[in-house]
């Protein structure tokens, strides 16, 4: 399932350690950029930390801090998945958002916010009057005081996209080992040779894309600058009917903390509410919190009154990797020859690609010239997203596993094989939405469970 | 282009095929989006069905073959799924030759019934593998042979909780315990002796799922009760129970949807908003068991029968029954007039002892004691043919 170790005489240009999506997007630029790369993971699968679990939104960079690096790469990278997704079959649901002021404070607000995108560059910013967004959203509760247009934000596939950079890299030369922890390193004259169980893997620079390990690996190289204080972001995910009730996405007037409670559709036509913003200690386990859900819903519900009788499909957590600082954290160690990318909160999917560019530049300054390949090869991603054409739709389909989310079972075999099957049954779910309907697995657990088996192993036991 | 379309080869919908069948009703298609007909009574193989439509106690696998038998001669569609419906009975289809739009004088939504997984019931914890509901481990243990959990904590204490732990049996998979938040079990008594004596498993009423816990796996629960709490270490959590019609269609589509059912609103003479839609069966309310869901689809289909023939009233010149007090739903939701004695079913959020009444326009015209539990139906009879000038039905409790 996983590649074998290299040889230990293998050595690679770049050790990328962690594949979540910005090691993805950053190992994905460096192979084209022409190096001889190897993005080391952990866990059983990719995207399995804090970039498993978002609000899957393509931002725009109209509320990020003036001047700061975090501005440059989501306006970067907004710019680049519009380049790039179609020719990678990634998905764009171009919903744009409405921020809405509920409050008297929130409307005298919406000027500063408006002053502010545009200074950020983000200049087709406007504000609404109450009529306006009434007219966009009717199903809005009446009492909106009035609302801030971004017509440039957008909604994703949050998990098809970092796949798909990695099978980029992938195709035109890159390794990826998963199921590999890094837990050590030591820097020598060719650069360093980290070790995992696995092996040592021996690379020219070490990129730190450790998400809320980012300060822990980071140890390996120096004492780090930054701390990872986990932001914990509870969501929960409304049935597709209920999608009907909102046609942009729908952002609150920020406070110093967190951009608020969001409801947003989801690429697979559902509808999000959250997150929520809640500090921890602990890196790995998000739990969920029957409080907290029952909170998300009743701001929903308060915001859009239509939404007191759409079930709940389901609900997730995810860790966002905050530090006690704003903004990113990204540092090229010339003489360590090392590369930091920390702190990047809740901006990573959309700033992704603008960082990995940004690295570029920074290898460049710091390390040595690069060369890009000429022709890199395009692999194209099966489509996931609601509305788009999808293999059920097909004459000769075979048979349909997942009802709900409609997934054929050549769709799962094929996310079981090829060159990056998927680790684990969250990797699987994640590359076919089986499983994510609205029953959860009572129609398809067996089925999908037979498919696994010899595959994903340790779900169940033969009886 | 068939006359009656069903969607769903189980209980009500096959015995609705049957009854058509019988009648003489030509170009009856079934859709199942399943590669075998029979529906969920195909994966619990325990006794248990047949009783009121076969007058036989048989295993649901026997009983779902059974049900296909008897409507031999009527074409079944596997792997044929509906993916949407539109007005005056066309729909959307996607088979393994394709999609297709279907018309038909007639559609009969039969698609049945699921148990609320655990994202729905806002569960706290952890989201590991081995929360699961009955629905799927029956069909991993009885048609699989998987086992996903060993000693897994069974949530709820409805008729199919005590299905579960048969199951469990089945294949030497041993409960930590079965809890109930309610004071007592939902499930006709004696469920809880014999889950104690038989099945080896400890009920526990008054205790209240709080907490799943394990990062991978499951690793334990924490439980609630007067006792305080409690966690208890276990490696599956089974969420039997809560059902939820599989009414995706109509909520989606055109058709009007009851809050109190899940399922589509229908009329005394199973006519959904759309009178080229009717529905039977667990799809209309949680939940009743398969023979009730059969007996409902064969009345269906005769009222389908009479709609074929021109013999049914406007479906406009209803009469809508609404509940308060205490009622969590009564269905029908409209009445048909002038058609002799109907009924109307209802439950109870709490268990009740008192009175239930039926209001016409604030005019009382059923008053009885009862003692109600959630999980049983009341049944109210009613004579449509006394109710010439009702504006609205009230059901209610006191």
């Amino acid at each position: 399932m996983t590649p074998t170790p290299p040889r230990d005489d293998t050595v690679f240009d770049m050790a990328i350690i962690g594949a979540g999506v910005i090691g993805c997007a950053v190992f994905r630029a460096f192979v084209l950029a022409g190096l001889k790369v190897v993005l080391v993971e952990r866990d059983a699968d990719i995207i399995n930390g804090a970039s498993k679990a978002n609000s899957a939104l393509l931002h725009t960079g109209f509320d990020a801090g003036p001047g700061t690096l975090e501005l440059d790469c989501v306006k970067r990278g907004h710019a680049l998945y519009h380049r790039i997704h179609q020719r990678l079959g990634l998905s764009l649901i171009e919903t744009g958002a409405i921020l809405v002021a509920w409050t008297e404070a929130d409307l005298a607000a919406l000027p500063g916010i408006v002053a502010q995108a545009h200074a950020n560059g983000v200049t087709d910013v406007r504000q609404l009057t109450a009529e306006e967004v009434r007219a966009r959203e009717p199903h809005l509760a009446p009492d909106l005081r009035g609302g801030v247009l971004v017509p440039g934000e957008a909604v994703i596939d949050p998990w098809s996209a970092p796949l798909a950079y990695v099978l980029q890299g992938m195709a035109n030369g890159g390794t990826v080992m998963r199921g590999t922890e890094v837990t050590g390193g030591v820097q020598n004259a060719g650069g360093w040779t980290l070790s995992t169980p696995r092996g040592p893997i021996r690379a020219g620079v070490v990129v730190n894309c450790a998400g809320n390990f980012g300060d822990l690996v980071e140890a390996i190289a120096r004492p780090s600058p930054f701390e990872i204080r986990p932001r914990k972001g509870q969501f929960v995910v409304l049935d597709k009917t209920a999608t009907a009730f909102a046609n942009a996405i729908i952002l609150p007037v920020p406070n110093e903390r967190t951009k608020g409670v969001v409801i947003a559709r989801t690429a697979f036509g559902n509808l999000l509410v959250g997150p929520t913003a809640e500090e921890q200690a602990e890196r790995r386990i998000a739990t969920v919190e029957e409080p907290a859900l029952e909170a998300l819903l009743a701001q929903g519900r308060r915001m859009i009154p239509a939404l007191e009788h759409e079930p709940v499909t389901t609900t997730y957590a995810g860790l966002r990797p905050a530090t006690q600082f704003k903004d990113y954290q990204i540092e090229a160690l010339a003489d360590r020859r090392w590369i930091t990318v920390g702190g990047i909160r809740s901006t990573g999917l959309t700033g992704s690609l603008g960082i990995a560019e940004y690295l570029c530049t920074l290898y460049e300054q710091h390390f040595a010239p690069l060369h890009p390949l000429p022709e890199p090869i395009w692999p194209r991603m099966p489509n996931l997203t609601e509305g788009l054409p999808r293999p059920w739709q097909q004459p000769g389909r075979d048979e349909i596993i997942c009802h709900c989310e409609l997934v054929t079972r050549g769709e799962i075999a094929a996310a079981l094989e090829g060159p990056l099957p998927a680790g684990n049954l969250g990797g699987l779910k994640r590359r076919t939405r089986c499983m994510m309907g609205r029953c959860q697995g009572f129609y398809c657990t067996r089925r999908v469970m037979e498919l696994c088996a010899g595959r994903l192993p340790g779900l169940v036991e033969q009886g | 282009m068939p006359q009656v379309t069903i969607i769903g080869a189980g209980p009500a919908g096959l015995t609705a095929a049957r009854t058509l069948r019988d009648a003489g009703i030509h170009d009856i298609l079934v859709l199942e989006r399943n590669p075998e007909a029979g529906g969920l009574p195909r994966f619990a193989a325990h006794p248990g069905w047949g009783m009121l439509d076969f007058h036989r106690l048989w295993s649901g696998p026997t009983y779902a073959k059974r049900l296909v038998e008897a409507a031999k001669g009527v074409t079944i569609a596997t792997n044929t799924t509906v993916t949407a419906v539109h007005p005056g009975g066309v729909l959307e289809v996607s088979g393994l030759d394709g999609q297709r739009r279907i018309e038909s004088r007639a559609v009969l939504l039969a698609a049945g019934i699921r148990e609320m997984p655990r994202g729905a019931r806002l569960l706290s914890g952890t989201r590991p593998w081995g929360v699961m509901n009955t629905g799927a481990f029956q069909e991993m243990v009885y048609r699989g042979g998987q086992l996903p959990f060993r000693r897994p904590m069974v949530i709820g204490t409805e008729l199919v909780s005590f299905s579960a732990l048969l199951t469990a049996q089945h294949l030497g998979i041993r409960p930590v315990a079965m809890i109930e938040a309610a004071p007592r079990i939902t499930a006709r008594r004696p469920g809880d002796w014999i889950a104690r004596h038989v099945l080896g498993v400890p009920v526990r009423t008054g205790t209240r799922l709080t907490r799943i816990e394990g990062l991978d796996r499951v690793e334990a629960v924490v439980v609630e009760h007067a006792g305080g709490t409690e966690r208890i270490a276990c490696d599956g959590v089974l969420l039997t129970g809560r059902f939820v019609p599989e009414a995706a269609l109509a909520r989606a589509g055109h058709l009007d949807v009851d809050h109190g059912t899940a399922g589509p609103a229908i009329d005394t003479l199973w006519r959904c908003s759309d009178p080229a839609y009717f529905a039977a069966g667990n799809v209309l309310r949680p939940v009743e068991h398969s023979g009730a869901a059969a007996l409902e689809g064969r009345d269906a289909a005769r009222s389908i029968i009479r709609a074929l023939a021109g013999e049914l009233p406007p479906s406009d010149a209803t009469v809508p029954v609404t509940v308060a007090g205490g009622l969590r739903y009564a269905y029908p939701q409209r009445v048909v007039l002038g058609q002799g004695a109907t009924q109307l079913y209802a439950r109870v959020l709490q268990e009740h002892r008192g009175r239930l009444r039926l209001m016409a326009d604030g005019r009382t015209i059923l008053d009885r004691v009862i003692h109600a539990l959630p999980e049983r139906r009341i049944r109210i009879p009613l004579d449509t043919n006394m109710l010439t000038s009702a504006s609205r039905l009230t059901a209610e409790l006191a």
